[in-house]
């Protein structure tokens, strides 16, 4: 191992730099990622599953091109890891269920797919709440996550292995799935960058549904830059999914470092209320002050339904999870109870290999949506939706990002809410707006408590405005870098 | 609107989950707490609200296929061409990796224990 290459704090820039230069190799890299999984993951659990003969397999391509003198693809020996509610062909993927405890799916990802076709080493799956519902990690089936900054709080959910393993230098960049703040929240928690893109601006196809409306993919990385080359990888029309846009991809790593200078930062009341934290509400008050510093405009603006967003929530995506769960029924692929007719196989099967928390949500959608009830609550959420996202209509007519903490609270202990399903869902309070009007959304570190945990900055855009989000979220990041 | 346990056993089937006695008891008390806050959701007036199943229902002008908005039903997802028109026929999933996850196969069907009572 050469003296420019240390395993811990690379960026994907240090990496590609390293393996053009020849510093080190891909299949050398991923080895010490894989030393440094083995030694630091016992106390974490960000990882369910590694796929070192895969990782291998395509760290020796990269090898042999760059051995060749051939012109190397963009993230070429880049160690990633991947959040288990996205398929991977050949390598168990379980979305945090002991439901699919043995599924190997038969195709890969879009998503996963565009990243090794770009040369990123695929290191393993990584741990989450289960079916992606939760904010803590702490419903995954197998084992919570710790949080590297602080091993006796969660990391955030529900792509909490996916923001600690960038965090704990497991993985230089990671994907992981936002339905109501999956990303954002996590990245928040353990003090990385965390990007939920528009709707329709990455391609669902492999991605385990929870609620299809709302689900979305992004990545983690330490900082706005690599986010944004990640992001440009997996970005685009894909015609496997029927829902991801024609818009063409811009180079967002090209127009990062575009002045923010008069560009119009809209702050909304209703995201300082009560319940915020007052050490989050300061670091998050100084982070906008930065921004002004640096040129921007700060406008107030009014999000009036926001207080509505978590019931509406709670409604939408429990009425898709409820309908997209349905296939889990021992059938085809996955977990069967031993049963004597069909349909007690179906129960069986589904109350055993379905945790708690899916449970009560598979229950409470079905509910929402069952006669009698539908118009009372499904389509009254479908309706209130149309307000949260006019809300954001209107303000983006004034201001071009809206600022706003990521959660209201920093990292909370492991075992604080688990008993009280209603306070874990309020701790998406400012992240699931973006969810039901599908706009892009993104979180930075911008500080920490007093006993040194990570706040995050949050920031809004149009759609498909990630572009502006990046430009943002990068002048403030660059300027509060230590000289 | 106050859940029974009647609604939790009916919602329950719907759902095709055995819960135990125990997450019965559970789904009765939590059910509730949440149905009763996301009650607030009838504050709103909604009357001439049109509800938003999905968010690309607006894409269509960003695709600038149609400038205007008031299209109506399926042209507003003209950009989503079904794979087969645009793409021509892709391969599916060949037969022995669809079977390959079956807890129970005899290589053609997945087999599962019997739907009709003798």
């Amino acid at each position: 191992m050469s003296a420019t290459t240390k395993t811990p704090a690379l960026t994907i820039d240090e990496v590609l730099n390293a393996i053009t230069e020849r510093h080190t190799t891909a299949s050398a890299l991923a080895g010490e990622f894989y030393t440094r999984i083995r030694k630091e993951d016992p106390e974490i659990g960000a990882f369910l599953t590694l796929c070192e003969e895969r990782a291998l397999a395509q760290a020796g391509r990269i090898d042999a091109m760059a051995a060749e003198g051939k012109p190397l693809p963009p993230l070429a020996g880049v160690p990633v890891a991947i959040k288990d509610v996205m398929v991977t062909n050949g390598v168990r993927t379980t979305a945090g269920s002991k439901i699919l405890d043995t599924f190997v799916p038969p195709y890969d990802c879009t998503a996963v797919a565009r990243l090794e076709a770009a040369g990123a080493v695929v290191l393993g799956k990584l741990n989450c709440d289960e079916f992606a519902m939760g904010s803590s990690t702490e419903n995954s089936a197998y084992h919570a996550v710790h949080n590297p900054r602080d091993k006796s709080r969660v990391p955030g959910g529900s792509s909490g292995g996916s923001a600690a393993a960038v965090a704990a230098e497991m993985a230089v960049a990671t994907l992981g799935s936002d339905t109501g703040g999956s990303i954002r929240q996590p990245a928040s928690f353990c003090g990385v960058v965390g990007l939920k893109p528009t709707y329709g601006r990455v391609s669902r196809y492999g991605l385990i549904a929870f609620a299809s409306s709302l689900d979305h993919i992004g990545p983690f990385a330490k900082t706005v830059k690599e986010v944004a080359l990640v992001l440009r990888t997996i970005a685009g029309r894909d015609p496997m999914d029927s829902t991801s846009a024609e818009v063409p991809v811009p180079d967002y790593v090209a127009d990062l470092e575009k002045p923010v200078k008069g560009l119009r930062v809209g702050v909304a009341k209703e995201y300082f209320g009560d319940g915020l934290d007052p050490e989050v509400r300061a670091a998050v008050e100084n982070a906008i002050q930065k921004l002004a510093e640096l040129g921007c405009e700060v406008v107030p603006v009014s999000l009036p339904h926001t207080e509505y967003a978590i019931p509406t929530y709670y409604i939408v995506a429990t009425a898709e999870a409820s309908a997209n769960l349905a296939r889990y029924d021992g059938v085809r692929y996955g977990f069967r109870a031993k049963a004597n007719t069909l349909s007690e196989m179906y129960r069986l099967t589904r109350d055993g290999g379905f945790g708690m928390e899916v449970k009560r949500r598979i229950m409470l959608g079905t509910y929402a949506l069952s006669a009698g009830y539908y118009d009372a609550y499904y389509l009254k959420a479908q309706k209130v939706r149309t307000l949260l996202t006019r809300d954001f209509d209107e303000a983006f007519k004034k201001v071009d990002v809206i600022a706003a903490p990521t959660c209201p609270t920093a990292a909370f202990k492991l075992g604080e809410k688990v008993n009280d399903p209603l306070a874990m869902y309020l701790a998406d309070i400012y992240t699931v707006t973006a969810n039901l009007a599908g706009i892009p959304g993104i979180s930075v570190p911008c500080g920490e408590n007093h006993e040194k945990l990570p706040i995050g900055l949050q920031l809004f855009a149009r759609h498909f405005d990630e572009e502006t989000l990046l430009q943002v979220a990068h002048a403030y990041e660059q300027s509060i870098r230590p000289a | 609107m106050k859940v029974t346990d009647k609604d939790v056993a009916y919602v329950a089937e719907l759902a095709n989950l055995e819960l135990t006695e125990e997450e019965r008891v559970r789904m009765l008390r939590d059910l509730n707490s949440i149905l009763e806050y996301v009650a607030r959701l009838g504050e709103l007036n909604t009357d001439k609200v049109a509800p938003m199943a999905q968010v690309s229902d607006r894409y269509g002008k960003v695709n600038n296929r149609d400038e205007n908005q008031s299209r109506h039903g399926s042209d507003r997802f003209a950009y989503a061409i079904r794979e087969d028109v645009e793409h021509g026929l892709r391969e599916s999933l060949p037969h022995d990796v669809a079977v390959k996850n079956a807890p129970d196969t005899d290589g053609t069907f997945f087999e599962v224990p019997k739907v009709i009572e003798r």
